[in-house]
């Protein structure tokens, strides 16, 4: 979800396998812990990197959309929560990123990729916020359908990546309870708020179905990364969880999920409900969804007018490091 | 131009006297600065009262490899763990 599409590489039948991955997919199935230093297929490695990386990239242009309303917050309460909430998704980021170092590739490099398009990010946050109501959507959809794919995370294989998980899981929970509580206030507020908020949830609400990755029929990479435990659910099986999820709350709100299909279905236990656009999906994470090249330039920009910062504070403490190392010679 | 910041290993106290844990790592161009970033990255929400951070590079890991014999020693000794001995229940809590 907030890694959609992710390329798995190295899919083999166990008659294929050498010693050496028969013992890894073993560990594997015994519910062990792969840690960093220890020996594991080139394919897992690389399916890996390009995961929490891609999970990574989405906790920090995530932040865009919201950064976007912290100076326009309604109240001095509501912008101090946004702008914490914000902040987490930047702690998010870094846990991923040092996630991914682990693995032997460095931060500059993945954010080089992000920087240049050669890796991508969650097709969600190609959407704009056009109002406060979107604030809300945001925290109870965006964040919600996030905590439905990273909470079976937890138990994913690769060590740090775990940890990573587990860390942010206990941090999710406030930011889809502060975007309820934002869609609770506007569903009982004047018409016209109830209306604002009618119209986030219509446009959210397809655009969060996607951040879920396409059909399982269409899903080519599952297999392999759900032999890995780097992918614990299928994509649809997490989509139908969130539709259950969602729609008794939007109920409690009084605001209509705007898909005409939707009805319970005795059978299943569950909603039915109707399927994005999937060409859509596609042209956003192609980049060209609306907000593409607004997030990606803001992400380059900051990136380039904080090179001067960056390299400022590495000579400071080269510098300080060198006075220290005088010193101590003229003290010897 | 830019080099990348070193990579810092950060470890932090929680909050009952209990040992300092590694927690994850982080960027940053000095250790007064790991300091600084660690508190934020780590302790947005009382998760300590003192963090070490120690250079990614000054680490040295036993190798994965060698699990086996380094800690089999330790594996064989069975009679190092209580339920080694049976104690007759009449001699009471021991
Ligand atoms: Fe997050
Ligand atoms: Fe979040």
């Amino acid at each position: 979800m907030y890694a959609q599409l992710v390329k798995s590489e190295g899919a083999k039948p166990r008659e294929e396998m050498t010693a050496e991955e028969i013992a890894f997919q073993d560990r594997i199935d015994r519910g062990e812990k792969i840690e960093p230093k220890e020996w594991m297929p080139d394919g897992y490695r690389k399916t890996l990197i390009r995961q929490i990386g891609q999970h990574a990239h989405s906790e920090i242009v995530g932040q865009l959309p919201e950064g976007n309303w912290i100076t326009r917050a309604p109240t001095l309460e509501r912008k101090a929560i946004l702008l914490a909430k914000v902040q987490d998704e930047a702690g998010h980021g870094l846990y991923l990123y040092s996630a991914a170092e682990t693995l032997g590739v460095s931060r500059d490099e993945l954010l080089e990729k992000l920087h240049s398009g050669n890796m991508k990010y969650s097709s969600i946050f190609n959407y704009p916020t056009l109002n406060w109501a979107d604030i809300g959507a945001v925290g109870w959809l965006v964040d919600g359908a996030a905590i439905m794919n990273q909470v079976p995370l937890q138990r994913t294989s690769y060590g740090p990546y775990s940890r990573a998980m587990i860390r942010i899981c206990k941090e999710e929970s406030f930011h889809q309870r502060q975007g309820y509580d934002i869609m609770m206030k506007m569903a009982s507020g004047t018409p016209e708020q109830k209306a604002m908020a009618q119209d986030a949830l219509n446009r959210f609400w397809y655009p969060a179905l996607m951040m879920f990755g396409p059909s399982d029929k269409d899903s080519v990479h599952s297999v392999q990364s759900m032999a890995w435990k780097i992918k614990i659910n299928t994509n649809d099986e997490l989509r139908q969880k969130f539709v259950d999820q969602t729609v008794p709350q939007a109920k409690y709100l009084g605001l209509s999920i705007p898909d005409e299909n939707l009805a319970w279905n005795e059978e299943k236990g569950g909603w039915d409900f109707s399927e994005p656009d999937w060409s859509e999906f596609f042209a956003v994470i192609a980049g060209n969804g609306p907000c593409n090249e607004e997030r990606l330039g803001a992400r380059v920009k900051a990136w380039e007018d904080g090179a001067w910062f960056r390299d400022g504070l590495m000579a400071h403490a080269e510098k300080a490091e060198s006075r220290r190392r005088a010193s101590r010679m003229a003290a010897e | 131009m830019s080099s990348e910041w070193p990579l810092w290993e950060i470890f932090i106290r929680g909050q009952h006297g209990l040992n300092h844990r590694h927690v994850g790592s982080l960027h940053a161009p000095d250790a007064e600065m790991a300091i600084r970033n660690a508190r934020d990255v780590y302790t947005r929400r009382n998760e300590g009262v003192s963090i070490w951070v120690v250079p990614s590079n000054s680490i040295t890991a036993s190798s994965p490899s060698e699990k086996g014999p380094l800690f089999e020693p330790s594996n064989s000794k069975v009679y190092r763990h209580p339920t080694f001995f049976d104690i007759p229940e009449e001699v009471g809590h021991m």
